[in-house]
């Protein structure tokens, strides 16, 4: 139910070898399994994510930062993959929404947003859905103005914003 | 007959598991085997021509395959001519294809593309080209070219007359009471879905495949096909996943044809993905506008005389203008009447359809004007439009095939609670917030394709069905609307029918445009399923081991999977009785639909009212939209939940047109001042109030066989300008420029 706020693997002040320009090897644990490539330093987690580990629920909507799409956890926190290089997040817990549901069984802001119709054309959807949980989590759900604001970093162009928020407020309601 | 029982039902999506688990594969998803990575690299200045290309550097970057300019690309084989590609023929957005030679008529036209093997490698070569230019002088503003402004014969691909008339405006104007010339403006609009154009193709000899972003998968085949050279069944598109379209997926744009050049050329299968930003300068664009409207009505309101000129900037190679003029040419009655449509040549692309194109424009500048009519002349707004209510299509005199916009006025107003509003302008206030209540009238024509949609139902004898059209579903619910369709004509539980669809190998459907996808699409689907029970009836009605046997076909009924006597529903069997006694595993039947010949004796339009509850806080001039209720009359629903959900998309477009949404071309750069997200806002959640919506159901027998009008766009048309109305409400004062911003109202 609740996003796994999961320690930090990386050591505290640990000083970074230099790496690059040219492909290294990195080591990514995402959503409870470690992959091991080669990638320019350059590479963003989304792009890792989706060319080099072939998980594509992350969606890349602009790769400027402004729309949301991307939106993944890394330590249970909601980041914008576009905007993170990949060998950052080494040592780190890289949770996507193909690590969302239990096997067969959705998450309960998955069934939530397919209940309420809260998207169309679906492509922003794995990042409302990764904002949603973690927004649960973070305590930002109080009232539909706290939803409203600290869901504005997704942008739906469909416009199914009334039905994010009904999702939102069901799953809510159910937990608390 | 069938009894109705999927059909309407507010039925969950049924690609709504892939959506919500990243299942769900779009254009870019497509990892291929050593698959190479593409980017375009477009022209810096607006106009021009290229002096030179320096590849050096950008070749030395690691991992760069090619490079293609306009010196080494082969030539394209023919230029189609635009056609809107709800027609059903090659449909490329613009009559230019770049990189054929030196000249630059627009910033952002492709000069170069690039490809590597990796996305970075490619993207990093791209910066590394040096492109010389000689620039010459550019007009890409209204300001800039209105002195060169000229009356086209036809805009909008040659299928709308540049000028329309009736009666005698001149003698109209004379004989009102009341006149009233206003003149609107309307910044550019971008369409920016979320999903950024994106095509990945591979060859197989000669065989091509494109996994493409479209709303036809039929349009891109013949596209790049008529451009390439190649006949169509040699083109094969997949698309069964969009992320949004809103018009800039509707016709077809260079990208998936030099995604199949580049490819070609480096003999790998290439991804071409528009960067955001290339999003503003690739997929065409709702043109910045100026709108004229001089009207007259006499003391009741009554309208007497209307004249809508609008002047607006198209490219150097089309007469394209979204046609503003329609819908409010046809909403209201009118004796005289006169539009004409009058275009500059710029250096930008050609403009494209943006949902709604030319109603949400044309709408706004209509409805602000009838709402200052009403308040000039202390008549309701709601009383104002019912006294102008026509009951044929003006411009023809046709009766309307269904209409319903009367209920929608009384619905909406009873559910928006218009009777508390007191006329005089700043007479509502919550604390210090000035309140306004604002309405206007939807319309939104009912296209028909210009040749036979088809699909293909297929039963098996475990009882499920299949059906199948070449649609691909951009998030409007086609394949969940249609599985309910099939349901029904096959008396069949929704959960034992599936529909597939995205893929040209599937049976020919026009682009989904216009609104006409859930029309025409249902009229195919229907079609074939109901063709593959007559069939599986009369099967059983000359199988002597069926119970059915002998029986007038027409007296059979069919239900629960079961073919029985309407009469006496005991007699019967299933299809699977049927299908297994005659060692059959599946049945099949195909179907076709053309717009029945009688459609041209009717006017067809869905129609809509919109009302909005505004807030405008007077010492910082922010408008915020409180609620927003729309009732509509879209003949019947296919489907409750996503018809509301895309009615409501539409209304909250109009928001975003009303009080966000702005390009403007930087007239000595001659680009857009806003290419990303940040610049160019869209309605966020914190924008979008909670919307109500009414779905007026009116039986239509005209339009298509299940009497569907569509919901897509009608959503979007008088929702700007109920909230400019309720903005004038408020405060007292009309803007007539979209977007309403903070300066306008301070």
């Amino acid at each position: 139910m609740s996003a796994p706020h999961v320690p930090s693997r990386a050591p505290a002040a640990a000083v970074l070898p230099e790496r690059g320009p040219d492909p290294v090897t990195v080591t990514l644990s995402v959503n409870g399994a470690d992959h091991t490539f080669d990638i320019e330093p350059r590479v963003s987690l989304l792009d890792a994510l989706r060319e080099r580990l072939a998980m594509t629920g992350a969606k890349k909507g602009c790769d400027q930062g402004t729309c949301g799409a991307c939106t993944v956890w890394v330590d249970g926190r909601r980041v914008l993959a576009c905007l993170t290089l990949a060998i950052a997040c080494e040592g780190r817990e890289v949770t996507t929404v193909e690590g969302l549901a239990e096997g067969d069984e959705l998450h309960a802001m998955q069934s939530a947003f397919i209940e309420q119709d809260a998207f169309q054309c679906g492509y922003c959807t794995p990042g409302q859905i990764m904002s949603a949980v973690a927004l649960l989590n973070e305590g930002h759900a109080a009232d539909d103005a706290e939803i409203r604001e600290w869901m504005s970093g997704n942008i739906c162009r469909c416009a199914a914003y009334p039905h994010i928020r009904a999702a939102i407020r069901t799953v809510r309601d159910r937990t608390t | 007959m069938t009894t109705t029982l999927a059909i309407g039902q507010p039925t969950n999506r049924v690609d709504g598991r892939h959506k919500v688990t990243g299942g769900a594969h779009y254009s870019a998803d497509m990892l291929l085997g050593s698959m190479a990575y593409a980017v375009l690299v477009g022209a810096r200045v607006p106009s021009g021509r290229i002096t030179g290309i320096d590849t050096d550097e950008a070749r030395q970057a690691g991992g760069v395959l090619a490079i293609l300019t306009h010196e080494n690309l082969p030539r394209i084989a023919a230029q189609p001519p635009l056609i809107p590609s709800l027609a059903g023929m090659p449909a490329p957005g613009q009559t230019f294809f770049p990189l054929q030679d030196e000249v630059v008529h627009y910033a952002g036209q492709p000069v170069a593309v690039v490809v590597a093997d990796t996305l970075e490698r490619a993207q990093h070569a791209g910066a590394l080209l040096r492109v010389s230019y000689e620039e010459t002088p550019s007009v890409t503003t209204i300001d800039q070219g209105r002195e060169e402004a000229y009356e086209p014969e036809a805009i909008f691909a040659g299928f709308v007359p540049g000028r329309n008339t009736r009666g005698d405006v001149d003698a109209g104007l004379a004989q009102a009471d009341v006149r009233i010339d206003a003149t609107y403006t309307f910044a550019a609009n971008n369409h920016n879905p979320i999903e950024p154009s994106a095509t990945t193709a591979a060859w197989d000899g000669d065989q091509l495949t494109l996994h493409d972003a479209t709303q036809g998968v039929a349009a891109t085949q013949l596209t790049v096909a008529a451009l390439l050279g190649l006949t169509p069944s040699k083109v094969r598109v997949l698309s069964h996943y969009v992320g949004g379209s809103f018009g800039c997926k509707a016709m077809i744009w260079a990208h998936p044809a030099l995604a199949a050049l580049a490819a070609r050329r480096v003999g790998r299968p290439v991804r071409l993905a528009l960067t955001r930003e290339q999003m503003f300068t690739s997929v065409g664009h709702r043109e910045e506008q100026e709108q004229r409207i001089t009207l007259g009505a006499d003391k009741e309101g009554r309208l007497t005389a209307l004249r809508h000129h609008k002047l607006s900037p198209t490219s150097h190679f089309d007469d394209w203008a979204e046609p503003s003029l329609g819908v409010a040419s046809q909403i209201y009655a009118c004796k005289n009447y006169e539009g004409i449509y009058r275009l500059i040549r710029a250096n930008t692309m050609t403009p494209t359809f943006m949902r709604a194109p030319g109603e949400a424009s044309g709408m706004f500048a209509l409805e602000s004007t009838m709402d200052d009519l009403a308040h000039q002349l202390g008549i309701d707004p709601v009383e104002l439009r019912l006294r102008n209510y026509s009951d044929t299509d003006p411009n023809t005199g046709n009766p309307w095939s269904s209409s319903g916009l009367r209920e929608c006025y009384q619905r909406g107003a009873e559910r928006f609670g218009w009777q508390r509003r007191n006329p005089e302008p700043r007479s509502h206030r919550d604390g210090n917030r000035l309140i306004g209540y604002g309405m206007a009238t939807a319309g939104y024509p009912v296209y028909g394709p210009n040749n036979p949609q088809r699909a293909r139902a297929r039963l098996y004898a475990d009882g499920t069905a299949v059906v199948q059209a070449a649609t691909p579903d951009f998030g409007t619910g086609v394949a969940t609307v249609m599985t309910q369709v099939t349901a029904d004509a096959l008396g069949l539980p929704v959960e034992r029918c599936r529909f597939e669809g995205g893929d040209t190998t599937l049976p020919t459907i026009a682009a989904a445009v216009g609104s006409s996808g859930a029309g025409m699409i249902s009229a195919a689907v229907h079609t074939a399923a109901s063709n593959l029970r007559d069939q599986l009836i009369a099967q059983a009605v000359t199988d002597t081991q069926s119970p059915l046997h002998g029986a007038d076909p027409g007296a059979v009924t069919v239900r629960d999977g079961r073919m029985m006597l309407r009469d006496a529903p005991e007699t019967g069997e299933s299809y699977g009785d049927l299908l297994h006694r005659n060692f059959l595993p599946d049945v099949e039947a195909a179907g076709s639909w053309s717009p029945s010949p009688q459609s041209t004796r009717y006017g067809m339009m869905t129609f809509g009212a919109q009302f909005a509850e505004v807030a405008v806080d007077p010492d910082l001039g922010v408008a915020r939209v409180r609620r927003m209720v729309g009732a509509f009359a879209p003949g019947r629903v296919l489907n409750a939940k996503t018809a509301r959900s895309q009615l409501m998309g539409g209304m909250l477009w109009g928001l975003g047109q009303a009080l966000l949404e702005a390009n403007f071309m930087d007239p000595r750069r001659g680009r857009w001042v806003a290419s990303s997200l940040g610049d160019y806002l869209v309605p966020v959640n914190a924008d979008a109030p909670e919307v109500e919506i009414d779905l007026i159901e009116v039986a239509d027998d005209v339009v298509n066989p299940l009497g569907v009008k569509g919901v897509g766009e009608v959503g979007q048309v008088g929702a700007a300008a109920a909230i400019a109305n309720a903005i004038h409400h408020a405060t007292g004062r009309r803007i007539r420029k979209l977007p309403i911003t903070i300066e306008d109202l301070l």
